[in-house]
């Protein structure tokens, strides 16, 4: 009999966890220890070596963090993925070249020999533009390469790239995954299905000299890349989770989907509401008829369009900064993906001190407010956000 | 077919593994799966005309010559060499027959199965055994286990 397929909703709650063995425990039980005993010193060995599985040192792996890396796995369809937190790879000499996302085959003019990788958003921030993923798919396996993406603000329950052809997927678990703005965690998920052996990735396919020449590629197969970031990026780097955050995001996967479809429905009536008051100049969301990628998004982003959107608010610079400082219960913060509506005016904040020339040039001019809409009730948001409307003139 | 209950069923029932095509070579993936196999409490009948012994067990040149009962047959070796072994482990009547990853030969599973062994093709013995019975959900992998039930065994 072939295995069933679970549907989305039943794998963020059940995937990656059966009851605890020891205890029956039905919740995850959080493993709070950095590490683990050893049989004997072969055992240790075969471990060390990557021969066996079993845990080590919760730096590289942790019981609890292992159910949140494989909820997020299942749910993106297939593969491995492990926990990372604030990787900063500019450190790593790793050059990058940007490209407007809106042609895809910008993306093919800027590759050269020495390429690795093709990234994009789902969602840009904080511009809302829907990458064509698809397209964009087509352009790096015609030259080879893994199209990684960045679905944070779509979240899995949105948009699975792997369906597009996406290799890696990428999520700042802090934001919807999380979802309760409490924990800060993020995961690469691989698809399994990209050829590391391509001859252009010889670290996939080369012995690693720091496990005695271990191929990641040959000996974990559709594993090998997330195993090589565990083995060499988390050992050398160290960004792990703490099991107890690995515990918290799991409570907001589990309810991921209900939150999605009230986040996006709530978005789209902020965003129709907003689109008629005198006071607003412009409204950004792909979910709106008529904005320049709602082709995109109702082609990548059926069930809705996130719950981020940007408007102009008229009167410029000031204007956002009189309104952010009027509302009565959204958020000022620089976050998304709360359970609760978050807003910001980054001409006044986070891009201050640029001049009005680079806000324009990077995206956020003086009149742009940025939202993230949450949960509340649907009529005191358009209150909070009427009232200080009214108040920013 | 590599269907959870019958992979469950294959991993059960066998209990004496021939490995053809072991390497002795300890850091190679034919040798530490083996390894890992008889940590986890099987039986392992190295199968290589190479060697007079791996991992402390007598090893044969090909799986005829094995003196005693054979539950699984567990294959490293290139896909054109498949056909043969296939048509030795209906000889020698064992259970299962199991190809690893990137082996991949339909006629050899066609013969094994004819002869109603069960074939498991294009999968790892021990990946496949870490994924149902613990430890490879220990790595962040998929491994479609979805269940209510306590398990009976601690994975290790």
């Amino acid at each position: 009999m072939a295995d069933r397929e679970y549907g989305f909703d039943t794998l963020c709650l059940h995937a990656g966890q059966i009851p605890d063995a020891a205890t029956g425990s039905r919740a995850v039980p959080i493993y709070q220890t950095t590490s683990y005993v050893f049989d004997s010193p072969e055992h240790a060995a075969s471990l060390f070596n990557l021969q066996t599985f079993g845990n080590v040192y919760t730096r590289l792996s942790n019981p609890t963090v292992a159910v949140l890396e494989e909820r997020v796995a299942a749910r993106t369809l297939y593969g491995g993925t492990h926990t990372q937190l604030d990787v900063n790879f500019r450190k790593l000499g790793i050059d990058t070249v940007f490209v407007d996302a809106d042609d895809p085959e910008n993306f093919a003019r800027a590759i050269t020999p020495k390429t690795k990788a093709l990234y994009a958003e789902t969602l840009g921030n904080p511009s809302l533009n829907v990458v064509d993923i698809a397209a964009v798919a087509r352009v790096a396996s015609q030259a080879g390469l893994p199209l990684f993406i960045d679905n944070t603000f779509a979240s899995p329950y949105l948009c699975r790239p792997f369906e597009h052809g996406a290799a890696i997927v990428v999520h700042s678990a802090t934001k919807f995954l999380g979802g309760h703005g409490t924990t800060m965690g993020g995961v690469i998920v691989e698809s399994g299905k990209f050829p590391w052996d391509n001859g252009r990735f010889a670290t996939m396919t080369e012995p690693s000299p720091g496990y005695h020449g271990v191929r990641f590629y040959e000996t974990f197969g559709d594993f090998g890349f997330t195993m090589k970031c565990r083995m060499e990026g988390l050992r050398t780097f160290g960004p792990a989770l703490s099991p107890l955050n690995a515990f918290l995001l799991l409570q907001g996967v589990e309810t991921l989907p209900l939150r999605m479809e009230r986040h996006c429905a709530n978005a789209l009536a902020v965003a129709h509401w907003l689109q008629d008051h005198p006071r607003v100049a412009w409204v950004n969301y792909p979910g709106l008829p008529g904005n320049r990628y709602h082709d995109l998004a109702r082609k990548y982003l059926p069930k809705g369009a996130g719950a981020v959107l940007t408007f102009g608010i008229k009167g410029g610079a000031a204007a956002g900064a009189k309104f952010i400082d009027s509302v009565e219960f959204l958020s000022q913060l620089a976050n998304i993906g709360d359970a609760k509506t978050l807003v910001i005016h980054p001409a006044s904040t986070t891009h201050r001190q640029l001049s009005e020339e680079q806000q324009i040039a990077a995206g956020v001019g003086p009149d742009l407010i940025r939202f993230s809409v949450g949960l509340e009730t649907l009529d005191d948001i358009l209150w909070d956000l009427d009232q200080a409307l009214q108040r920013s003139s | 077919m590599s269907d959870i209950a019958t992979l469950r069923r294959v991993l059960r029932d066998c209990h004496t593994i021939a490995v053809v095509g072991l390497s002795a070579d300890w850091f190679r993936p034919s040798n530490f799966a083996a390894k890992y196999m008889q940590q986890h409490g099987y039986r392992i009948i190295p199968v290589n005309p190479k060697y007079p012994e791996i991992l402390g067990e007598k090893c044969y040149p090909d799986l005829r010559s094995i003196p005693e009962k054979v539950d699984l047959v567990d294959v490293f070796r290139k896909p054109a060499d498949c056909v043969a072994v296939a048509q030795d482990a209906v000889a020698i009547g064992a259970k299962a027959l199991w190809l690893q990853i990137g082996v991949i030969n339909e006629e050899a599973k066609r013969i094994a199965e004819a002869a109603g062994l069960t074939v498991v093709m294009d999968r790892c013995v021990k990946i496949e055994y870490a994924r149902l019975y613990g430890g490879l959900n220990w790595f962040g992998v998929n491994t479609r286990v979805i269940s209510s039930r306590r398990p009976t065994w601690l994975p290790h």
